[in-house]
């Protein structure tokens, strides 16, 4: 009898006991009819081979372990950064519960958001009475300030027309006719999750600074002295934010972040539980229109938003979630320009802290090679960021990258020495990565948790940055932008070469050499 | 305040149908009538708990369901391990429902066995527009290059399928043909089907009754038949729960040939037929096929529950009634060889945990199976609901489990929830992701009944133990008593303390 009560043994232990292993073996020797060790010996190392990879890179149709989601995940992302606001998901109710799912196992908070619960009949009728009912019931029960309203792919594929159901669920008494209600289609067969931030955020701006879907007259702007802020879909909103703010208070900037979810997805447990906490103010969220200017801090989150808030008269300048040295000096002296403010010495002590770092550490990192993957900005910012440590990125890919992406990453690849022979790879999924680690042979991976099959089939240590993050706790509290974030990935990165170093040099009376105490 | 002390029941009672009154209040008219009818408190005596169930939500209320695909690709299907599960439609739903739901497995994932990958068509608008037909034969063409020793293929329809007429039946049928009759199975699991997962359960359910086992008539077992073969029916290998349920009917001198479908293979679901008894765990989501195999093979089914000593004692004893004595000995000897670790257990959990209460929320059969567990420990469960039950459900919840007074939640809205627990005060909520940390933020001690929240097994007596550890580590947890602010207690006069 294996399990022992003053010692529980859970699911760690229990089934390396010699009972369950004899279970396990039993079961699949007599029932589970498989194929034998060595064939499945065979196409393991079979897998591993430049033959392979060719085979893997030729399919035209088969997606494997993409590293990416939908766009309406973007929209519910991009709408809890608002005063009150619920995001409230026109469609099939299951893909809410996702959303929902998905972002409280990376931030290990509460997710707010409805589904209009669309089924059979809406499919064939359409969803209007769901829209009509589900507003309805949202404003009464939840008491937002703001609705914000996207789509599931259900909703797109019949062809909802948001703008006049919401008109008419005003006209029936839904929500009052002042209430603000923005809108997106985010069809989930466009793009991904970063499309649908775009569309999300684009439908909450265009409805405040246009004239709420022709019910009020378009603001008209009148230029002042502040900046507003988008962080774009980000895993590490909640410490990039308050980073950002805090430089931009030491700056004396005066700012408008446009979709702040810092709070909503970091409350305290005190004994309260606060649907809604922070956030942008409806007020503020009108009132960025007559912004000097307007930094992206992610270009590829805001395709569409960057040039709508141009459009208005503002000067836009767009990053590629900027991480390391140089990025962030473009950062904070774009951020200067723009506010007409001066930097002061303490962002230079704090740059010149973070040279003192990566000149104490970069041994551990130069001529070491990664291959990299997420979304498309954030592969930029850390591709960047890793030739500065002297590491070499020769692979970078993103599921949800286009070529034009790629072409971007070249260009970065080829304004270094670090860069000759990098490559990547856009469109491409992780079952192409395994192969690419295979091939290419990287010492480092860096990817969100999924990463950690790629590391066990392969043998390359995965260091976690990216989204979602499931399997390590709080890492969303800490930046990755400005010079502390930087940082912090900086000690991310080493500390995983640190204990790959001990992991692989602990062999007693053979690799005693290089057990090293001091690194 | 405690539903299991009869001086009380009256005012329980009294409380509950109040507290249903007031967050009725919240509604529309209309929606507040139909909120109604899943909302009671439990009578004793009466033969269901009384709320209608297993209807549409209400728009814009934040339900907890998911959908049929839900209910198909990421409970019945997902888990038989050396198949490839194709997402088809756009890339979202396998995306999230990738490998969260913890049904383990033994395999060279990415080689013969599949469990912990994402497969999908990743739907564009091209496919919308034109179909997505083509792109699924290729799909299976590359899947046979790439992987060439599964053992099957499922096509797991998103929302999109059903809407734009795919024929993924005729593509199935036709790659079938090609690949020498390879099982490929279509499955009309679209998310706006039904209500709930329920009825993917269902659609999964006669996927397998049509495209395996009709398939598989006649085709000979790997193995000998005998007397004590039975199947391990809805259970999903959450944590490793059937193999702590497998080991105990191996124990009693039964051959598990099958495991439905946790760690479960496609040569388990086609011998399935030859079991002498189908033993069923989770009967929401599997009664379907059982009640099958016994109409078309006269396999008789039997439920079960392994949570908790008494239960599973209740169980096995059960189990073993539709053998021969040997069986039944060897039934008891199981009992009896498990009674002191269990009374150690309980010895060590229960003077920790006797009186706390508990609400759930839950799916399939945890909102009434997990209820033995906890009285086995001393503790009493004061309200539950299912998420996606049907009146069978909560006949069996009411007839079997829950005590007079208990507040009764179905399809149960997060408003809802949220102020049933503020006002009930349990000492541990049961729940999933979305609400725990809701319940969290509020100093409500939680554990995931899901996702055993990382944990597990829970089933089975191994299983137990490690559900008391749980429980006693979410309670007893120093946190709680942390969590309100010292200085916002109006009795604290830190100035004055301060100042000494």
């Amino acid at each position: 009898m294996p399990q022992d009560p003053n010692q529980v043994k859970d699911h760690f232990t229990l089934f390396r006991e010699p009972e369950y292993k004899e279970l396990i073996a039993n079961k699949r020797a007599k029932f589970e009819g498989r194929h034998d060790v060595a064939e499945v010996e065979r196409v393991v190392e079979w897998a591993k081979t430049e033959e392979y990879k060719e085979l893997n890179f030729s399919r035209e149709a088969l997606t494997v372990n993409p590293a990416k989601a939908c766009q309406p995940l973007g929209a519910v992302f991009a709408a809890v950064g608002f005063e009150k606001t619920l995001p409230f998901v026109h469609g099939s109710q299951g893909c809410v519960a996702y959303y929902r799912s998905h972002f409280s196992r990376h931030f290990k908070e509460p997710t707010s958001c409805v589904s209009s619960s669309m089924t059979e009949d809406a499919a064939v009728f359409g969803g209007l009475n769901n829209m009509i009912d589900g507003l309805a019931n949202t404003y009464s029960m939840y008491k937002p300030a703001m609705i914000a309203v996207s789509t599931t792919c259900m909703a797109e594929v019949i062809g909802d027309d948001l703008n006049a159901f919401i008109k008419t669920a005003k006209e029936k008494g839904s929500v009052p006719e002042e209430f603000d209600v923005p809108f997106a289609h985010t069809p989930a067969f466009v793009g991904s999750h970063v499309t649908g931030y775009d569309n999300a955020m684009k439908g909450i701006l265009e409805h405040f600074w246009d004239g709420k879907a022709k019910t009020v007259p378009a603001l008209v702007r009148q230029p002042n002295a502040k900046i507003n802020f988008l962080g774009g879909f980000d895993g590490y909103t909640v410490g990039n934010l308050r980073e950002v703010k805090r430089i931009f208070e030491t700056m004396k900037v005066e700012y408008t972040i446009l979709g702040d979810n810092s709070d909503v997805w970091d409350t305290p447990t005190d004994g309260e539980f606060r649907m809604y906490d922070g956030g942008t103010t409806l007020e503020d969220a009108a009132n960025a229109v007559h912004a000097r200017a307007t930094i992206s801090m992610q270009e590829y989150c805001t395709e569409k938003t960057l040039p709508f808030i141009a459009n208005h008269g503002h000067e836009t300048v767009a990053f590629n979630s900027p991480i390391g040295i140089e990025a962030t000096d473009r950062f904070i002296m774009e951020v200067a320009r723009l506010a007409g403010v001066e930097i002061p010495d303490s962002l230079a002590r704090e740059r010149g802290r973070l040279v003192d770092a990566i000149a104490d550490s970069n041994a551990h990192i130069h001529g070491k090679k990664f291959a990299i993957y997420g979304d498309p900005d954030l592969c930029y910012g850390l591709a960047q960021f890793i030739m500065e440590l002297g590491g070499e990125p020769i692979v970078v890919l993103s599921t949800n990258g286009g070529k034009a992406w790629a072409a971007k990453m070249q260009d970065l690849f080829d304004s270094s020495p670090f860069g000759a022979g990098c490559k990547a790879y856009p469109g491409k999924d992780l079952w192409h990565m395994r192969s690419l680690l295979f091939t290419e042979k990287p010492d480092f991976l860096i990817g969100n948790t999924y990463g950690k099959y790629l590391e066990r089939d392969t043998g390359v240590p995965l260091i976690r940055l990216g989204f979602p993050i499931f399997d390590r706790h709080h890492k969303h509290r800490y930046p990755i932008w400005g010079y502390q974030g930087a940082l912090n990935v900086l000690v991310t990165i080493l500390d995983r070469i640190f204990e790959h170093m001990d992991a692989t040099t602990d062999g007693i009376a053979t690799t005693d050499y290089s057990f090293d105490i001091i690194r | 305040m405690s539903v299991s002390n009869p001086t009380d029941i009256a005012e329980v009672k009294e409380r509950n149908r109040a507290l249903i009154q007031e967050v009725l209040a919240v509604y529309p008219e209309k929606t507040a009538k139909r909120r109604a009818k899943h909302l009671n408190v439990h009578e004793e005596g009466k033969s269901d708990c009384g709320v209608k169930s297993n209807i549409k939500s209400i728009p814009g209320v934040m339900t907890i369901r998911g959908c049929a695909y839900a209910g198909s690709k990421g409970v019945v299907w997902g888990p038989i391990k050396d198949m490839i599960h194709i997402s088809h439609g756009p890339v979202g739903c396998g995306q999230y429902s990738w490998a969260s739901r913890r049904n383990y497995y033994v395999g060279t994932t990415g080689i013969d066995t599949f469990g912990t990958m994402q497969f999908t068509s990743d739907f564009q608008e091209k496919d919308i527009v034109f179909g997505g037909d083509k792109k699924l034969a290729k799909i299976i063409d590359e899947i046979q290059q790439l992987f060439p020793l599964n053992k099957g293929i499922s096509v797991q329809s998103e929302c999109p399928i059903g809407l734009i007429g795919d024929d993924i039946e005729a593509v199935s049928k036709a790659k079938s043909r090609e690949y020498d009759g390879k099982t490929i199975v279509p499955v009309r699991c679209e998310g706006f089907r039904g209500v709930s997962q329920s009825l993917g359960h269902h659609i999964a359910n006669d996927a397998i009754r049509d495209w395996v086992f009709d398939k598989s008539e006649g085709k000979a077992p790997a193995f000998e038949p005998s007397p004590y073969d039975v199947a391990i029916i809805g259970d999903y290998n959450i944590g490793g729960d059937a193999w702590s349920s497998r080991i105990l009917l191996e124990e009693m001198g039964l051959r598990v040939i099958a495991q439905w479908s946790g760690d479960g293979t496609i040569a388990e679901l086609e011998a399935t037929p030859k079991a002498k008894l189908n033993v069923l765990h989770c009967y929401r989501s599997m009664n379907y096929i059982s009640r099958h195999m016994e109409e078309k093979y006269g396999t008789p089914w039997v439920e079960y529950n392994f949570f908790g000593p008494s239960k599973i004692a209740e169980s096995l004893r059960k189990i073993a009634s539709y053998f021969d004595e040997k069986i039944q000995a060897g039934a008891e000897a199981v009992i009896a060889k498990y009674q002191p670790l269990m009374q150690a257990v309980i010895d060590k959990y229960k003077p920790r945990l006797a009186g706390k209460t508990v609400m759930l929320y839950v799916g399939g059969l945890r909102p009434r199976h997990v209820i033995g567990a906890y009285e086995d420990l001393g503790m009493n469960v004061v309200g539950t609901g299912y998420e996606f039950g049907h009146n069978d459900d909560y006949q069996r919840t009411a007839q079997h489990y829950v005590k007079d007074g208990t507040l009764i939640y179905d399809d149960v809205t997060g408003y809802e929830f949220e102020k049933f627990v503020e006002t009930v005060k349990p000492d541990l909520v049961g729940s999933g992701i979305k609400e725990k940390y809701v319940f969290q933020k509020m100093g409500v001690p939680f554990r995931q009944m899901h996702s055993w929240d990382y944990s597990g097994p829970y089933h089975g007596y191994d299983g137990f133990a490690i559900f008391a550890r749980d429980m006693d580590m979410a309670i007893n947890s120093p946190v709680w008593k942390m969590a309100p602010t010292p200085w916002k207690d109006s009795g604290s006069d830190y100035l004055a303390i301060a100042a000494e």
